[in-house]
Protein backbone atom coordinates (compact mmCIF):
# COMPACT_ATOMS: atom_id res chain seq x y z
CA UNK A 1 0.00 0.00 0.00
CA UNK A 2 1.43 3.13 -1.28
CA UNK A 3 -1.56 5.99 -1.46
CA UNK A 4 -2.64 6.73 1.82
CA UNK A 5 -5.95 5.81 2.61
CA UNK A 6 -7.02 9.56 2.61
CA UNK A 7 -6.10 10.14 -0.50
CA UNK A 8 -7.88 6.82 -1.56
CA UNK A 9 -10.98 8.01 -0.18
CA UNK A 10 -10.50 11.50 -1.84
CA UNK A 11 -10.42 9.85 -5.11
CA UNK A 12 -13.33 7.51 -4.61
CA UNK A 13 -15.58 10.47 -3.58
CA UNK A 14 -14.57 12.99 -6.41
CA UNK A 15 -15.27 10.09 -8.41
CA UNK A 16 -18.47 9.83 -7.59
CA UNK A 17 -19.37 12.89 -9.10
CA UNK A 18 -18.89 11.85 -12.54
CA UNK A 19 -21.38 10.02 -14.48
CA UNK A 20 -18.78 7.28 -15.57
CA UNK A 21 -16.01 6.44 -12.89
CA UNK A 22 -13.63 6.39 -15.85
CA UNK A 23 -13.46 9.80 -15.87
CA UNK A 24 -11.96 10.32 -12.48
CA UNK A 25 -8.79 8.26 -13.63
CA UNK A 26 -7.15 11.87 -14.58
CA UNK A 27 -8.35 13.18 -11.25
CA UNK A 28 -7.37 10.53 -9.52
CA UNK A 29 -3.72 10.60 -10.42
CA UNK A 30 -3.48 13.77 -9.53
CA UNK A 31 -4.42 13.57 -5.91
CA UNK A 32 -2.09 10.80 -6.00
CA UNK A 33 0.78 12.94 -7.89
CA UNK A 34 0.25 15.55 -4.97
CA UNK A 35 1.17 13.12 -1.99
CA UNK A 36 3.72 11.14 -3.95
CA UNK A 37 5.70 13.62 -6.18
CA UNK A 38 5.67 10.54 -9.27
CA UNK A 39 3.78 7.88 -10.07
CA UNK A 40 4.50 3.96 -10.77
CA UNK A 41 2.89 0.77 -11.92
CA UNK A 42 1.94 -0.35 -8.14
CA UNK A 43 0.19 3.43 -7.68
CA UNK A 44 -1.92 2.88 -10.72
CA UNK A 45 -2.86 -0.77 -9.64
CA UNK A 46 -4.23 0.91 -6.40
CA UNK A 47 -5.99 3.65 -8.42
CA UNK A 48 -7.38 1.33 -10.75
CA UNK A 49 -8.39 -1.05 -7.22
CA UNK A 50 -10.24 1.95 -5.72
CA UNK A 51 -12.21 3.15 -9.02
CA UNK A 52 -13.05 -0.13 -9.97
CA UNK A 53 -11.60 -0.14 -13.78
CA UNK A 54 -8.68 -2.20 -15.20
CA UNK A 55 -4.44 -1.12 -14.44
CA UNK A 56 -3.80 -0.77 -18.15
CA UNK A 57 -6.74 2.09 -18.71
CA UNK A 58 -5.29 4.19 -15.88
CA UNK A 59 -1.16 3.15 -16.91
CA UNK A 60 -2.99 4.36 -20.95
CA UNK A 61 -4.49 7.93 -19.33
CA UNK A 62 -1.02 8.39 -17.41
CA UNK A 63 1.59 7.47 -19.93
CA UNK A 64 -0.48 10.56 -22.71
CA UNK A 65 -0.29 13.82 -20.15
CA UNK A 66 3.07 15.91 -19.06
CA UNK A 67 2.43 16.28 -15.69
CA UNK A 68 2.56 12.63 -14.36
CA UNK A 69 6.44 11.72 -13.83
CA UNK A 70 7.81 8.17 -13.29
CA UNK A 71 10.72 9.48 -11.25
CA UNK A 72 10.55 11.98 -8.34
CA UNK A 73 12.21 15.55 -9.26
CA UNK A 74 14.21 17.83 -6.88
CA UNK A 75 11.92 19.48 -4.48
CA UNK A 76 12.20 22.74 -6.72
CA UNK A 77 11.03 21.67 -10.32
CA UNK A 78 11.98 24.26 -13.00
CA UNK A 79 10.10 24.01 -15.77
CA UNK A 80 11.36 27.07 -18.15
CA UNK A 81 8.78 28.25 -21.08
CA UNK A 82 10.73 27.62 -24.16
CA UNK A 83 8.24 28.85 -26.70
CA UNK A 84 7.29 31.94 -29.21
CA UNK A 85 6.53 34.71 -26.23
CA UNK A 86 9.02 33.76 -24.07
CA UNK A 87 11.95 32.73 -26.37
CA UNK A 88 11.66 36.11 -28.00
CA UNK A 89 12.40 37.56 -24.55
CA UNK A 90 15.27 35.67 -23.99
CA UNK A 91 14.17 31.94 -21.99
CA UNK A 92 16.48 30.33 -23.89
CA UNK A 93 19.49 32.52 -22.41
CA UNK A 94 17.67 32.01 -18.58
CA UNK A 95 17.77 28.13 -19.03
CA UNK A 96 21.92 28.33 -19.82
CA UNK A 97 21.84 30.77 -16.90
CA UNK A 98 19.94 28.61 -14.67
CA UNK A 99 21.80 25.31 -15.75
CA UNK A 100 25.02 27.11 -15.31
CA UNK A 101 24.23 28.85 -12.22
CA UNK A 102 23.14 25.22 -10.46
CA UNK A 103 25.42 23.06 -12.25
CA UNK A 104 23.43 20.55 -13.84
CA UNK A 105 21.94 19.35 -17.34
CA UNK A 106 18.65 19.61 -18.52
CA UNK A 107 16.19 17.28 -16.83
CA UNK A 108 18.64 15.94 -14.72
CA UNK A 109 18.67 16.14 -10.87
CA UNK A 110 21.19 18.26 -8.62
CA UNK A 111 22.98 15.95 -6.03
CA UNK A 112 21.54 17.63 -3.09
CA UNK A 113 18.27 16.83 -4.70
CA UNK A 114 16.69 20.53 -4.77
CA UNK A 115 16.43 21.63 -8.22
CA UNK A 116 15.72 19.81 -11.83
CA UNK A 117 15.28 22.09 -14.91
CA UNK A 118 13.83 21.19 -17.80
CA UNK A 119 11.96 23.13 -20.71
CA UNK A 120 8.61 23.37 -21.55
CA UNK A 121 6.10 23.93 -23.81
CA UNK A 122 3.99 27.38 -23.54
CA UNK A 123 1.87 27.99 -20.08
CA UNK A 124 0.18 31.08 -20.86
CA UNK A 125 2.05 33.21 -19.46
CA UNK A 126 2.83 34.96 -22.52
CA UNK A 127 2.14 38.62 -21.83
CA UNK A 128 4.66 38.33 -18.77
CA UNK A 129 7.65 36.45 -20.27
CA UNK A 130 9.84 35.27 -19.97
CA UNK A 131 8.26 32.72 -17.27
CA UNK A 132 9.04 29.69 -15.69
CA UNK A 133 6.92 27.49 -13.71
CA UNK A 134 8.89 26.16 -10.51
CA UNK A 135 6.86 23.41 -9.10
CA UNK A 136 2.56 25.01 -9.28
CA UNK A 137 4.06 28.71 -8.77
CA UNK A 138 4.06 31.25 -12.43
CA UNK A 139 7.27 33.34 -11.45
CA UNK A 140 6.98 35.88 -14.26
CA UNK A 141 8.35 38.87 -16.08
CA UNK A 142 11.79 37.15 -14.98
CA UNK A 143 15.21 39.39 -14.78
CA UNK A 144 18.74 38.17 -13.74
CA UNK A 145 18.57 40.04 -11.31
CA UNK A 146 15.23 38.04 -9.82
CA UNK A 147 16.25 34.44 -10.58
CA UNK A 148 19.37 35.39 -8.80
CA UNK A 149 17.83 35.91 -5.51
CA UNK A 150 14.88 32.95 -6.03
CA UNK A 151 17.94 30.67 -6.01
CA UNK A 152 19.70 32.32 -3.20
CA UNK A 153 16.17 31.98 -1.54
CA UNK A 154 15.68 28.57 -2.62
CA UNK A 155 19.49 27.26 -1.22
CA UNK A 156 18.82 29.02 2.17
CA UNK A 157 15.53 27.49 2.70
CA UNK A 158 16.75 24.06 1.75
CA UNK B 1 -11.10 50.92 -29.58
CA UNK B 2 -10.61 49.77 -26.03
CA UNK B 3 -14.21 49.00 -24.67
CA UNK B 4 -14.59 47.05 -21.77
CA UNK B 5 -16.85 44.49 -21.39
CA UNK B 6 -15.62 41.34 -19.89
CA UNK B 7 -12.99 43.72 -18.67
CA UNK B 8 -15.22 46.05 -17.32
CA UNK B 9 -14.29 44.90 -13.32
CA UNK B 10 -11.23 43.48 -13.61
CA UNK B 11 -9.14 45.60 -11.55
CA UNK B 12 -11.18 44.76 -8.66
CA UNK B 13 -8.84 42.51 -6.33
CA UNK B 14 -11.59 41.39 -4.68
CA UNK B 15 -13.81 40.42 -7.62
CA UNK B 16 -13.13 36.35 -7.36
CA UNK B 17 -15.14 36.18 -4.18
CA UNK B 18 -18.97 35.84 -4.38
CA UNK B 19 -19.88 38.71 -2.70
CA UNK B 20 -17.94 41.27 -4.43
CA UNK B 21 -18.75 39.40 -7.28
CA UNK B 22 -22.47 39.64 -6.35
CA UNK B 23 -22.02 43.57 -5.33
CA UNK B 24 -20.94 43.99 -8.93
CA UNK B 25 -23.89 42.39 -10.70
CA UNK B 26 -22.97 39.05 -11.03
CA UNK B 27 -25.75 36.07 -11.04
CA UNK B 28 -28.16 38.33 -11.89
CA UNK B 29 -28.10 37.01 -15.65
CA UNK B 30 -28.48 33.90 -14.34
CA UNK B 31 -31.41 34.40 -12.07
CA UNK B 32 -33.34 35.77 -14.87
CA UNK B 33 -32.75 33.37 -17.33
CA UNK B 34 -34.02 30.93 -14.91
CA UNK B 35 -36.83 33.23 -13.92
CA UNK B 36 -37.63 34.45 -17.01
CA UNK B 37 -36.63 33.53 -20.02
CA UNK B 38 -37.93 30.68 -22.22
CA UNK B 39 -35.03 28.66 -23.38
CA UNK B 40 -35.92 29.49 -27.13
CA UNK B 41 -35.41 32.66 -26.57
CA UNK B 42 -31.98 32.69 -25.01
CA UNK B 43 -30.92 30.90 -28.05
CA UNK B 44 -32.51 33.96 -30.01
CA UNK B 45 -30.95 36.46 -28.41
CA UNK B 46 -27.36 34.73 -28.35
CA UNK B 47 -27.86 34.52 -32.09
CA UNK B 48 -28.93 37.79 -32.50
CA UNK B 49 -25.87 39.13 -30.43
CA UNK B 50 -23.94 37.95 -33.34
CA UNK B 51 -21.62 36.20 -30.67
CA UNK B 52 -18.82 33.46 -32.59
CA UNK B 53 -16.77 31.37 -30.70
CA UNK B 54 -13.36 32.74 -28.80
CA UNK B 55 -11.53 29.36 -28.72
CA UNK B 56 -9.92 29.69 -32.60
CA UNK B 57 -12.58 28.75 -34.97
CA UNK B 58 -15.31 31.89 -34.37
CA UNK B 59 -18.06 29.52 -35.03
CA UNK B 60 -21.70 31.73 -33.84
CA UNK B 61 -22.36 30.21 -30.24
CA UNK B 62 -26.61 30.56 -30.93
CA UNK B 63 -26.11 28.08 -33.79
CA UNK B 64 -23.83 25.94 -32.37
CA UNK B 65 -26.62 25.54 -29.17
CA UNK B 66 -29.26 24.88 -32.02
CA UNK B 67 -27.69 21.94 -32.95
CA UNK B 68 -28.16 19.99 -30.08
CA UNK B 69 -31.37 17.62 -30.56
CA UNK B 70 -33.14 19.16 -26.96
CA UNK B 71 -35.82 16.77 -27.33
CA UNK B 72 -33.69 13.97 -26.84
CA UNK B 73 -33.97 11.32 -24.11
CA UNK B 74 -30.18 11.05 -23.95
CA UNK B 75 -28.92 13.40 -21.15
CA UNK B 76 -27.08 16.84 -23.00
CA UNK B 77 -23.70 18.05 -21.48
CA UNK B 78 -22.15 21.44 -21.53
CA UNK B 79 -17.90 21.18 -21.17
CA UNK B 80 -16.16 24.74 -20.51
CA UNK B 81 -12.86 24.47 -22.42
CA UNK B 82 -10.25 26.00 -20.22
CA UNK B 83 -7.66 24.53 -21.65
CA UNK B 84 -5.96 27.15 -23.32
CA UNK B 85 -2.36 26.34 -24.33
CA UNK B 86 -2.34 27.97 -28.19
CA UNK B 87 1.35 29.67 -27.55
CA UNK B 88 0.62 33.52 -27.55
CA UNK B 89 -2.31 33.10 -25.76
CA UNK B 90 -3.31 33.63 -22.04
CA UNK B 91 -6.61 35.54 -21.89
CA UNK B 92 -8.70 33.07 -20.76
CA UNK B 93 -6.49 32.60 -17.45
CA UNK B 94 -7.10 35.89 -16.93
CA UNK B 95 -10.58 35.51 -16.72
CA UNK B 96 -10.00 33.03 -14.76
CA UNK B 97 -8.11 34.34 -12.32
CA UNK B 98 -9.79 37.31 -11.58
CA UNK B 99 -13.32 37.05 -12.71
CA UNK B 100 -14.25 33.09 -12.35
CA UNK B 101 -18.08 34.11 -11.36
CA UNK B 102 -18.85 35.46 -14.56
CA UNK B 103 -16.91 32.67 -16.18
CA UNK B 104 -19.23 30.04 -14.36
CA UNK B 105 -22.38 31.70 -14.18
CA UNK B 106 -21.42 31.72 -18.43
CA UNK B 107 -21.50 28.13 -18.14
CA UNK B 108 -24.40 27.92 -16.31
CA UNK B 109 -26.35 29.66 -19.14
CA UNK B 110 -25.24 27.97 -21.66
CA UNK B 111 -25.90 24.90 -19.62
CA UNK B 112 -29.95 26.54 -19.57
CA UNK B 113 -29.38 27.02 -23.64
CA UNK B 114 -29.00 22.99 -23.95
CA UNK B 115 -31.49 21.67 -21.48
CA UNK B 116 -27.98 20.60 -20.26
CA UNK B 117 -28.06 19.76 -15.95
CA UNK B 118 -24.73 18.52 -15.69
CA UNK B 119 -21.51 20.44 -16.73
CA UNK B 120 -18.17 20.15 -16.95
CA UNK B 121 -15.20 22.64 -16.39
CA UNK B 122 -11.85 21.22 -18.51
CA UNK B 123 -9.07 23.45 -17.04
CA UNK B 124 -5.66 22.96 -18.02
CA UNK B 125 -3.68 21.33 -15.86
CA UNK B 126 -0.52 23.84 -15.33
CA UNK B 127 -3.14 26.81 -14.68
CA UNK B 128 -2.88 26.82 -10.75
CA UNK B 129 -4.46 29.48 -9.95
CA UNK B 130 -7.32 29.28 -12.31
CA UNK B 131 -7.94 25.73 -11.34
CA UNK B 132 -8.25 27.07 -7.49
CA UNK B 133 -10.02 30.25 -8.28
CA UNK B 134 -12.81 27.92 -10.16
CA UNK B 135 -12.97 25.66 -7.53
CA UNK B 136 -13.55 28.25 -5.10
CA UNK B 137 -16.12 29.99 -7.44
CA UNK B 138 -18.01 26.92 -8.19
CA UNK B 139 -18.20 25.97 -3.92
CA UNK B 140 -19.77 28.89 -3.58
CA UNK B 141 -22.09 29.29 -6.27
CA UNK B 142 -23.08 26.02 -4.90
CA UNK B 143 -23.49 27.38 -1.66
CA UNK B 144 -25.92 30.27 -2.30
CA UNK B 145 -27.90 28.27 -4.42
CA UNK B 146 -26.84 28.95 -7.82
CA UNK B 147 -25.68 25.53 -8.51
CA UNK B 148 -27.06 22.33 -7.13
CA UNK B 149 -30.73 21.10 -6.83
CA UNK B 150 -33.91 23.24 -7.69
CA UNK B 151 -31.74 26.50 -8.10
CA UNK B 152 -33.31 29.73 -6.77
CA UNK B 153 -36.46 27.40 -5.85
CA UNK B 154 -37.16 27.19 -10.29
CA UNK B 155 -37.11 23.62 -10.45
CA UNK B 156 -34.46 23.33 -12.40
CA UNK B 157 -30.60 21.64 -11.81
CA UNK B 158 -27.75 21.92 -12.33
CA UNK B 159 -24.42 20.33 -11.73
CA UNK B 160 -20.89 21.55 -12.77
CA UNK B 161 -17.75 19.46 -12.31
CA UNK B 162 -13.98 20.50 -12.67
CA UNK B 163 -12.07 18.47 -14.03
CA UNK B 164 -8.17 19.20 -14.38
CA UNK B 165 -6.14 18.04 -17.36
CA UNK B 166 -3.37 16.63 -17.14
CA UNK B 167 -0.67 18.42 -19.61
CA UNK B 168 -1.67 18.08 -23.48
CA UNK B 169 -2.27 20.67 -25.64
CA UNK B 170 -4.05 18.52 -28.12
CA UNK B 171 -7.34 18.34 -25.26
CA UNK B 172 -8.34 22.35 -25.94
CA UNK B 173 -9.34 20.32 -29.28
CA UNK B 174 -12.81 19.78 -28.59
CA UNK B 175 -13.16 16.03 -29.08
CA UNK B 176 -9.74 15.64 -27.59
CA UNK B 177 -10.91 17.45 -24.53
CA UNK B 178 -14.14 14.91 -24.83
CA UNK B 179 -11.64 11.42 -24.95
CA UNK B 180 -9.91 13.09 -21.94
CA UNK B 181 -12.95 13.75 -19.61
CA UNK B 182 -13.84 10.23 -20.26
CA UNK B 183 -10.57 9.15 -18.73
CA UNK B 184 -9.32 7.98 -22.08
CA UNK B 185 -6.16 9.16 -23.80
CA UNK B 186 -6.31 13.15 -24.94
CA UNK B 187 -6.82 11.75 -29.11
CA UNK B 188 -9.22 13.59 -31.27
CA UNK B 189 -12.29 12.23 -32.97
CA UNK B 190 -13.48 12.01 -36.57
CA UNK B 191 -16.67 14.75 -37.38
CA UNK B 192 -19.32 13.71 -37.66
CA UNK B 193 -20.62 12.87 -35.63
CA UNK B 194 -20.27 16.32 -34.25
CA UNK B 195 -19.84 16.80 -30.50
CA UNK B 196 -23.60 18.53 -30.59
CA UNK B 197 -25.34 14.89 -31.69
CA UNK B 198 -22.82 12.72 -30.31
CA UNK B 199 -19.93 14.02 -27.76
CA UNK B 200 -19.33 12.75 -24.14
CA UNK B 201 -20.16 10.01 -23.31
CA UNK B 202 -21.73 9.22 -26.56
CA UNK B 203 -24.28 12.30 -25.64
CA UNK B 204 -25.09 15.53 -27.13
CA UNK B 205 -22.91 18.06 -26.30
CA UNK B 206 -21.78 21.28 -26.56
CA UNK B 207 -17.92 22.84 -25.86
CA UNK B 208 -17.20 26.30 -25.42
CA UNK B 209 -14.39 28.89 -24.55
CA UNK B 210 -14.09 30.47 -21.33
CA UNK B 211 -14.33 33.95 -23.32
CA UNK B 212 -17.21 32.88 -25.27
CA UNK B 213 -19.06 32.05 -21.93
CA UNK B 214 -17.86 34.88 -20.20
CA UNK B 215 -19.82 37.06 -22.28
CA UNK B 216 -23.24 35.64 -21.95
CA UNK B 217 -24.02 37.30 -18.53
CA UNK B 218 -23.37 40.52 -20.56
CA UNK B 219 -25.83 39.78 -22.88
CA UNK B 220 -28.36 38.26 -20.77
CA UNK B 221 -28.46 41.23 -18.99
CA UNK B 222 -27.74 44.22 -21.87
CA UNK B 223 -29.62 42.28 -24.50
CA UNK B 224 -28.74 40.64 -28.05
CA UNK B 225 -28.76 43.84 -29.76
CA UNK B 226 -26.42 45.60 -27.47
CA UNK B 227 -23.95 43.07 -28.27
CA UNK B 228 -24.53 43.33 -32.16
CA UNK B 229 -24.11 47.17 -31.83
CA UNK B 230 -20.22 46.51 -30.92
CA UNK B 231 -17.59 45.33 -33.53
CA UNK B 232 -18.37 45.22 -37.47
CA UNK B 233 -20.66 43.87 -39.55
CA UNK B 234 -20.00 40.57 -39.45
CA UNK B 235 -17.32 40.08 -35.96
CA UNK B 236 -19.34 41.59 -33.28
CA UNK B 237 -18.58 42.37 -29.86
CA UNK B 238 -15.01 42.57 -28.14
CA UNK B 239 -12.20 40.27 -28.24
CA UNK B 240 -9.74 39.92 -25.55
CA UNK B 241 -5.81 40.09 -27.32
CA UNK B 242 -3.02 38.96 -25.73
CA UNK B 243 0.03 41.15 -26.49
CA UNK B 244 3.45 39.37 -26.50
CA UNK B 245 7.19 38.99 -27.71
CA UNK B 246 8.78 42.55 -28.73
CA UNK B 247 6.48 45.37 -26.92
CA UNK B 248 7.07 47.83 -24.83
CA UNK B 249 3.76 46.92 -22.61
CA UNK B 250 2.93 43.48 -23.47
CA UNK B 251 -0.29 42.53 -22.27
CA UNK B 252 -4.11 41.54 -22.59
CA UNK B 253 -6.60 44.17 -23.87
CA UNK B 254 -10.33 44.30 -24.67
CA UNK B 255 -11.18 45.86 -27.98
CA UNK B 256 -13.90 46.14 -30.00
CA UNK B 257 -13.57 43.69 -32.80
CA UNK B 258 -12.50 45.73 -36.13
CA UNK B 259 -9.75 47.50 -34.34
CA UNK B 260 -6.82 47.86 -36.56
CA UNK B 261 -3.76 45.76 -36.05
CA UNK B 262 -2.10 48.78 -35.34
CA UNK B 263 -4.15 50.67 -32.86
CA UNK B 264 -3.55 47.85 -30.93
CA UNK B 265 0.27 47.23 -31.19
CA UNK B 266 1.69 51.16 -31.20
CA UNK B 267 -1.36 52.90 -29.14
CA UNK B 268 -2.21 49.89 -26.57
CA UNK B 269 1.14 47.81 -26.68
CA UNK B 270 3.47 50.41 -26.50
CA UNK B 271 5.00 50.19 -29.92
CA UNK B 272 8.05 48.10 -30.37
CA UNK B 273 10.28 47.09 -28.12
CA UNK B 274 13.78 49.50 -28.01
CA UNK B 275 11.73 51.39 -30.60
CA UNK B 276 13.43 48.70 -33.20
CA UNK B 277 11.99 47.78 -36.44
CA UNK B 278 8.95 45.73 -36.70
CA UNK B 279 9.38 42.80 -38.69
CA UNK B 280 6.09 40.71 -38.65
CA UNK B 281 3.72 39.67 -36.64
CA UNK B 282 1.46 36.88 -35.71
CA UNK B 283 -2.25 38.01 -35.32
CA UNK B 284 -4.16 34.74 -33.63
CA UNK B 285 -1.43 32.52 -31.87
CA UNK B 286 1.02 30.62 -33.73
CA UNK B 287 -0.95 28.40 -35.41
CA UNK B 288 -2.06 30.95 -38.06
CA UNK B 289 0.38 32.77 -40.80
CA UNK B 290 2.17 35.56 -40.16
CA UNK B 291 1.03 39.14 -41.30
CA UNK B 292 4.00 41.81 -42.63
CA UNK B 293 4.14 45.46 -41.80
CA UNK B 294 2.94 46.96 -44.55
CA UNK B 295 -0.46 45.30 -43.22
CA UNK B 296 -0.66 46.66 -40.09
CA UNK B 297 -3.92 48.55 -41.11
CA UNK B 298 -5.59 44.91 -41.31
CA UNK B 299 -8.73 45.92 -39.11
CA UNK B 300 -8.91 43.16 -36.08
CA UNK B 301 -12.05 41.66 -36.93
CA UNK B 302 -12.61 37.72 -38.35
CA UNK B 303 -13.20 38.74 -42.00
CA UNK B 304 -10.66 41.26 -42.59
CA UNK B 305 -7.47 39.32 -41.14
CA UNK B 306 -8.82 36.29 -43.18
CA UNK B 307 -8.98 38.64 -45.83
CA UNK B 308 -5.08 39.71 -45.07
CA UNK B 309 -4.30 36.07 -45.78
CA UNK B 310 -3.96 35.16 -41.78
CA UNK B 311 -6.87 34.34 -39.18
CA UNK B 312 -7.90 35.62 -36.26
CA UNK B 313 -7.51 32.19 -34.31
CA UNK B 314 -6.98 32.55 -30.59
CA UNK B 315 -6.49 36.71 -31.01
CA UNK B 316 -2.70 35.80 -29.42
CA UNK B 317 -0.48 38.74 -31.36
CA UNK B 318 2.43 37.89 -31.76
CA UNK B 319 5.32 40.65 -32.31
CA UNK B 320 8.94 39.72 -33.78
CA UNK B 321 11.34 42.65 -34.16
CA UNK B 322 13.98 42.79 -37.04
CA UNK B 323 16.86 40.57 -34.95
CA UNK B 324 14.09 37.86 -35.05
CA UNK B 325 15.41 34.71 -37.39
CA UNK B 326 12.87 33.70 -38.85
CA UNK B 327 14.19 29.90 -39.10
CA UNK B 328 14.63 29.98 -35.67
CA UNK B 329 11.21 30.97 -35.30
CA UNK B 330 9.69 28.30 -37.36
CA UNK B 331 11.82 26.01 -35.47
CA UNK B 332 10.22 26.67 -32.31
CA UNK B 333 7.00 26.24 -33.25
CA UNK B 334 7.72 22.86 -35.04
CA UNK B 335 9.52 22.04 -32.20
CA UNK B 336 6.15 22.54 -30.09
CA UNK B 337 3.40 20.65 -32.41
CA UNK B 338 5.58 17.55 -32.65
CA UNK B 339 5.73 17.68 -28.91
CA UNK B 340 1.71 18.28 -28.90
CA UNK B 341 1.03 15.65 -31.49
CA UNK B 342 -1.79 13.09 -30.26
CA UNK B 343 0.27 10.59 -32.71
CA UNK B 344 -3.43 9.37 -33.83
CA UNK B 345 -3.06 10.13 -37.79
CA UNK B 346 0.03 9.48 -39.71
CA UNK B 347 0.48 12.77 -41.64
CA UNK B 348 0.44 14.37 -37.93
CA UNK B 349 2.49 11.79 -35.90
CA UNK B 350 5.09 11.56 -38.57
CA UNK B 351 4.66 14.52 -40.35
CA UNK B 352 5.50 16.85 -37.51
CA UNK B 353 8.70 15.24 -36.42
CA UNK B 354 9.69 15.75 -39.86
CA UNK B 355 9.02 19.02 -40.55
CA UNK B 356 10.89 19.57 -36.86
CA UNK B 357 14.08 17.73 -38.19
CA UNK B 358 14.60 19.37 -40.96
CA UNK B 359 13.93 22.62 -39.39
CA UNK B 360 16.32 22.33 -37.04
CA UNK B 361 19.28 20.89 -39.30
CA UNK B 362 18.80 24.07 -41.59
CA UNK B 363 18.84 26.04 -38.43
CA UNK B 364 21.77 24.54 -37.20
CA UNK B 365 23.98 24.93 -40.73
CA UNK B 366 23.32 21.34 -41.90
CA UNK B 367 20.85 22.28 -44.68
CA UNK B 368 20.86 20.81 -47.96
CA UNK B 369 19.69 21.97 -51.48
CA UNK B 370 16.13 20.46 -51.66
CA UNK B 371 14.90 20.80 -47.69
CA UNK B 372 13.03 23.94 -48.84
CA UNK B 373 10.90 21.74 -51.06
CA UNK B 374 10.65 18.81 -48.77
CA UNK B 375 9.49 20.75 -46.01
CA UNK B 376 6.55 22.06 -48.46
CA UNK B 377 5.78 19.16 -49.81
CA UNK B 378 5.73 17.27 -46.27
CA UNK B 379 3.18 20.44 -45.09
CA UNK B 380 1.15 20.47 -47.75
CA UNK B 381 0.73 16.15 -47.09
CA UNK B 382 -0.49 17.15 -43.64
CA UNK B 383 -2.76 20.10 -44.50
CA UNK B 384 -6.37 18.75 -44.72
CA UNK B 385 -5.33 14.77 -43.92
CA UNK B 386 -5.58 14.59 -40.32
CA UNK B 387 -9.12 14.45 -38.37
CA UNK B 388 -8.49 17.42 -36.32
CA UNK B 389 -6.56 21.03 -37.04
CA UNK B 390 -3.23 20.30 -35.18
CA UNK B 391 -1.86 18.65 -38.54
CA UNK B 392 -2.96 22.09 -40.32
CA UNK B 393 -1.65 24.14 -37.49
CA UNK B 394 1.76 22.29 -37.59
CA UNK B 395 1.98 23.06 -41.51
CA UNK B 396 0.80 26.83 -41.45
CA UNK B 397 4.03 28.46 -39.80
CA UNK B 398 6.45 26.63 -41.92
CA UNK B 399 4.37 26.82 -45.09
CA UNK B 400 4.08 31.38 -44.29
CA UNK B 401 7.43 31.51 -42.94
CA UNK B 402 9.01 29.80 -46.03
CA UNK B 403 6.42 32.12 -48.44
CA UNK B 404 7.28 35.58 -46.47
CA UNK B 405 11.01 34.61 -45.70
CA UNK B 406 12.22 32.27 -48.21
CA UNK B 407 15.38 34.08 -48.15
CA UNK B 408 16.75 33.72 -44.60
CA UNK B 409 16.05 29.94 -45.47
CA UNK B 410 18.19 30.27 -48.12
CA UNK B 411 20.81 31.85 -46.90
CA UNK B 412 21.09 29.40 -44.19
CA UNK B 413 21.47 26.58 -46.34
CA UNK B 414 23.82 28.31 -48.27
CA UNK B 415 26.03 30.14 -45.85
CA UNK B 416 24.94 27.20 -42.77
CA UNK B 417 24.22 30.15 -40.77
CA UNK B 418 21.36 32.94 -39.92
CA UNK B 419 21.00 35.61 -41.63
CA UNK B 420 19.71 37.77 -38.69
CA UNK B 421 20.75 35.64 -35.72
CA UNK B 422 18.23 35.42 -32.58
CA UNK B 423 19.91 36.30 -29.81
CA UNK B 424 17.68 37.52 -26.87
CA UNK B 425 19.30 37.80 -23.54
CA UNK B 426 17.30 38.19 -20.13
CA UNK B 427 17.74 41.50 -18.58
C1 LIG C 1 -5.19 21.66 -31.71
C2 LIG C 1 -6.34 22.48 -31.21
C3 LIG C 1 -6.25 23.08 -29.96
C4 LIG C 1 -7.30 23.84 -29.46
N1 LIG C 1 -7.17 24.42 -28.23
C5 LIG C 1 -8.20 25.14 -27.72
C6 LIG C 1 -8.12 25.71 -26.42
O1 LIG C 1 -7.11 25.58 -25.73
N2 LIG C 1 -9.19 26.40 -25.96
C7 LIG C 1 -10.34 26.55 -26.70
O2 LIG C 1 -11.29 27.16 -26.23
N3 LIG C 1 -10.43 26.03 -27.93
C8 LIG C 1 -9.42 25.32 -28.46
N4 LIG C 1 -9.54 24.76 -29.71
C9 LIG C 1 -10.84 24.94 -30.42
C10 LIG C 1 -11.85 23.91 -29.94
O3 LIG C 1 -11.73 22.73 -30.73
C11 LIG C 1 -13.30 24.41 -30.08
O4 LIG C 1 -13.48 24.89 -31.38
C12 LIG C 1 -13.68 25.50 -29.11
O5 LIG C 1 -13.40 25.14 -27.79
C13 LIG C 1 -15.15 25.80 -29.25
O6 LIG C 1 -15.54 26.85 -28.39
P1 LIG C 1 -16.08 28.21 -28.97
O7 LIG C 1 -17.11 27.88 -30.01
O8 LIG C 1 -16.64 28.92 -27.80
O9 LIG C 1 -14.90 28.91 -29.56
C14 LIG C 1 -8.49 24.01 -30.23
C15 LIG C 1 -8.55 23.43 -31.50
C16 LIG C 1 -7.49 22.69 -31.98
C17 LIG C 1 -7.61 22.08 -33.34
Amino acid sequence: MILSNDTKSKIGEYAKKYPKVKSAILPALHYAYEEQGYLDDSMYEEIAQVLGVKFIEVAEAASFYTMFPKQKRGKYYIQVCRNISCALLGSHHLTQYLLQKLGTKLGETTKDHLFTVVEVECLGSCCSAPMMQVNDKYYENLTLAKVDQLIDEWRAAK
Amino acid sequence: MQKHVLFENINDPKLHNIDRAIELGAYKAWEKVLKSIKREELVQMVKDSGLRGRGGAGFPTGLKWSFVPVASPKPKYLCCNADESEPGTCKDRVLMECDPHSVIEGVMIAAFAIDCHTSFFYVRGEYDLSMRRIEKAIDEAYKKGYLGKNILGTGYDLEMILHRGGGAYICGEETALLSSLEGEKGLSRIKPPFPAVSGLYACPTVVNNVETLANLPRIVINGGQWYASMGTEKSKGTRIFSVSGHVKKPGNYELELGTPLRTLIYDYAGGILDDKKLKCVIPGGSSVPVLMPDQLDTPLDFESVQAAGSMLGSGAVIVMNEDTCMVWVAEILAHFYMHESCGKCTPCRQGTGWLYEIIHRIEHGQGRAQDLDTLLDLAKNIEGNTICALGDAAATPVISTIKQFRNEYEYHIEHKKCLVKSDFRLR
